[in-house]
């Protein structure tokens, strides 16, 4: 037998290993595991130096902090997984306010028996959507809990971002007259979920439109710096969305199905399925609002960018007291669109 | 969508409402039900009613099993499910229905009992395959559509000698609620509603064909025209009985003729009629005691039906005081009309089963249509 090494430390096995209690328990095998893949995949300076906490400058200006909980299931679906998911969800938080996203924070609570390779693809896919968005994973925390306690892996982040001077986007910013826009298609991820777990197979692949949408809003923040209203319309879908601003604005508002943009073969699950696209979530899109006079130039910002090509104006906002979303239906009457009931899809994002 | 977006064409839609418009005699009120929930549903969800002249009036009828459901017969299914440790298979929306002592299917579901969504009676039977040590219940509900589903579910035990796999029928029949409406003396004593025409049921069609629709337009001289699903389906059925009417006919027509024959599926009917009896009489909610109303298992497939092995009772339970399902099932009121309605009862807490599928006339008014009363009332705050 060839001569083991004096510094052999036994790797961690990716292809075979599982998640056990001691990864958690703050010993040695936890530390293996946060080393081995935690930091050798988002590796940066702050994690590097390999504190409980990380320590950075603060840029001038408004500070905005954002956290989201990731308990999507299942882990793996068309178009993405968790991981991809809990950067670009809370980058995307923080983007709403127009702030540019710096650092984040992330949390795992990992169950007993978790497959490791599932753990790295996870954490991969992490790594890219970070780097991608030029955001720095800087701290974290690593929890195990029993086998049948958890679903594979929960994970939380938290993100910090930096809102330019003169960027006033809020939810109560909505008046009579504003356009209404949306950046692109609606409910690609909440049936990419749904044809994943009922099993179904569409003669088309229904792809998650999980994506980071900050470079977005800062094309749209420079052609528009007064954009009154941002948001990603993720559980509950579009009609949640407007319906909460339509509330904190105290306003109601009129769109317009047909201009609405939703894929032919979205609409067709969602016709199959008996899901409302208006309630499907999605993972890569926004609603913005904004002056009458800067709606078309907004409109052109957003079709300039990569993730806005199909960006659309879909409604005015009204004086309405009783704060309703009506919509002029494909057939020219009218309907309300309400606040979903119930859940729709559980664990969407 | 082949076969769907096309009849949904906004284009289209104008120009059937124009000749909607110049067919109807300016003086006369034409009230049309449409019976069955799924037209309710694509009138509220297209907002037809906006794309109709005032004096056609659409009153939504008991076309949804769910609604008519009594409470009664969702406390068996909860006392099965709770009390004998029993696998209750079960449609989603029949979940939410409120019973007795405040429970549902679903808040019994969170008491432990072991209540199971399923899409259909195939599920059930899957269940039964798969736990042969415990009873599995279909809580089979629904009109003539789901009803074949169900037969072919207990021939399929039959044949694999399933010991454990029931079914708690609760099928009902389209043709006995028609004529209830247009003839019983209880109707009568409630408060006659003026009908003049009746939108029949798409799906129930497909299955009965629609043959059976002919009795009552000759009966009681009220044309009945069979509807697809489509929006546009239901304007075309309108113009289609506005002119009837007009010319004081009373004849079935088929605009569903896409799906619809007279003779419907002849297989179908016969597996129905193979496993499948009448009932002498069967409560609906908001029409009492209907005579031939409802369906129960045969006697030599009464090894597959739930109330004689468990021996289920069943006890009448009156709604509750405030609610008026059973005026609006009957289409004697609007959801308006209801004193909780979308204060006390919301689609998130339903006191009545209006308010709980999606195709009740309540929770079609409130999700899509209440934000005509906000225009029309006075505005206070």
């Amino acid at each position: 037998m060839s001569a083991v090494q004096s510094d052999y430390i036994r790797p961690l096995d990716f292809k075979r290993g599982h998640i056990d209690m001691s990864h958690g328990a703050g010993g040695r095998a936890m530390a293996q595991l946060i080393e081995g893949l935690f930091l050798a995949a988002f590796d940066n300076e702050w994690l590097r130096a390999m504190n409980d906490q990380a320590c950075f400058a603060v840029p001038e200006g408004r500070m905005v902090m954002a956290t989201d909980s990731h308990v999507v299931s299942p882990l793996f679906f068309p178009g993405g997984d968790i991981g991809g998911l809990s950067i670009h969800g809370t980058i995307n938080d923080v983007a709403m306010s127009g702030a540019r996203p710096l650092y984040i924070a992330a949390s795992f609570i990992l169950e007993e028996g978790f497959p490791l390779a599932d753990l790295k693809r996870i954490v991969q896919s992490m790594a890219e959507a970070a780097h991608a968005a030029h955001v720095a994973i800087v701290t974290g925390d690593t929890k195990v809990v029993e086998r049948g306690k958890g679903d594979g892996v929960f994970i939380t982040t938290t993100g910090v971002g930096i809102v330019p001077d003169g960027v006033l986007i809020s939810a109560d910013r909505a008046e009579p007259g504003d356009r209404i826009l949306v950046s692109g298609t609606i409910g690609d991820h909440g049936v990419s979920i749904m044809s994943r777990r009922e099993n179904l197979t569409f003669e088309t692949d229904i792809l998650s439109d999980t994506a980071a949408l900050h470079g977005l809003v800062a094309a749209m923040v420079e052609a528009v710096p007064d954009i009154h209203c941002l948001r990603d319309p993720t559980r509950g879908g579009l009609a949640t969305t407007l319906n909460e601003f339509a509330k904190q604005s105290r306003v109601g508002m009129r769109i317009v199905e047909r201009a609405i943009p939703v894929r032919p073969e979205v609409a067709a699950a969602c016709e199959f399925l008996g899901l409302d696209p208006l309630h499907v979530a999605n993972e890569g899109k926004l609603v913005a609002i904004c002056a009458r006079q800067d709606a078309d130039p907004l409109l052109a910002a957003m079709r300039a960018h990569p993730l806005g090509r199909d960006a659309a104006i879909i409604g005015e906002v009204v004086d309405d007291p009783r704060r309703f979303v009506q919509l002029e239906t494909t057939l020219g009457g009218s309907r309300m669109v309400d606040w979903l009931t119930g859940e729709q899809l559980p664990r969407i994002c | 969508m082949k076969y769907v977006d096309e009849f949904r064409d906004g284009r289209l839609a104008q120009v059937i409402a124009g000749n909607i418009e110049r067919a109807v005699q300016p003086a006369r009120r034409y009230n049309l039900m449409e019976f069955c929930g799924g037209h309710t549903h694509a009138i509220s969800r297209y907002g037809v009613t906006d794309l109709l002249p005032p004096n056609v009036n659409m009153i939504h009828g008991p076309g949804c099993p769910v609604c008519v459901l009594p409470i009664g017969r969702i406390d068996s299914a909860i006392d099965l499910a709770l009390g004998e440790g029993i696998i209750l298979c079960t449609y989603a929306d029949t979940m939410r229905v409120p019973a007795s002592h405040g429970l549902s299917l679903m808040k019994a579901k969170s008491r432990g009992a072991d209540i199971r969504m399923v899409y259909s009676a195939a599920d059930a039977l899957r269940i039964a395959a798969e736990n042969p040590n415990r009873e599995a219940v279909f809580f089979a509900i629904g009109f003539e559509t789901t009803t074949p589903p169900t037969a072919i579910a207990v021939r399929e035990a039959e044949r694999r000698a399933l010991a454990n796999f029931t079914v708690f029928s609760n099928h009902v029949i389209t043709p006995a609620a028609i004529a209830n409406i247009l003839e019983s003396p209880q109707v009568r004593e409630f408060g006659a509603v003026p009908i003049d025409g009746f939108i029949g049921p798409a799906h129930v069609s497909c299955v009965i064909g629609s043959g059976p629709f002919e009795f009552f337009a000759e009966e009681y001289r009220k044309p009945v025209v069979i509807a697809g699903f489509e929006p546009l389906d239901v304007m075309q059925s309108v113009l289609m009985l506005v002119k009837q009417l007009n010319a004081g006919r009373f004849e079935v027509e088929n605009e569903f003729s896409r799906a619809v024959t007279r003779e419907g599926n002849v297989k179908a009917k016969a597996l129905v009629a193979e496993v499948f009896e009448l009932r002498r009489s069967f409560e609906w909610r908001g029409l009492g005691e209907v005579p031939y109303s409802a369906l129960r298992l045969k006697r030599k497939y009464e090894r597959f039906d739930a109330e004689k092995r468990f021996g289920i009772e069943y006890r009448p339970v009156a709604d509750h005081k405030a609610c008026e399902c059973g005026a609006i099932l009957r289409g004697a009121k609007k959801p308006s009309d209801c004193k909780v309605f979308g204060t006390v009862c919301t689609p998130e807490n339903p006191i009545g089963s209006c308010m709980v599928s999606s195709e009740g006339a309540c929770a079609a008014h409130y999700t899509y249509g209440r934000f005509r009363e906000a225009t029309m009332a006075e505005v206070t705050a």
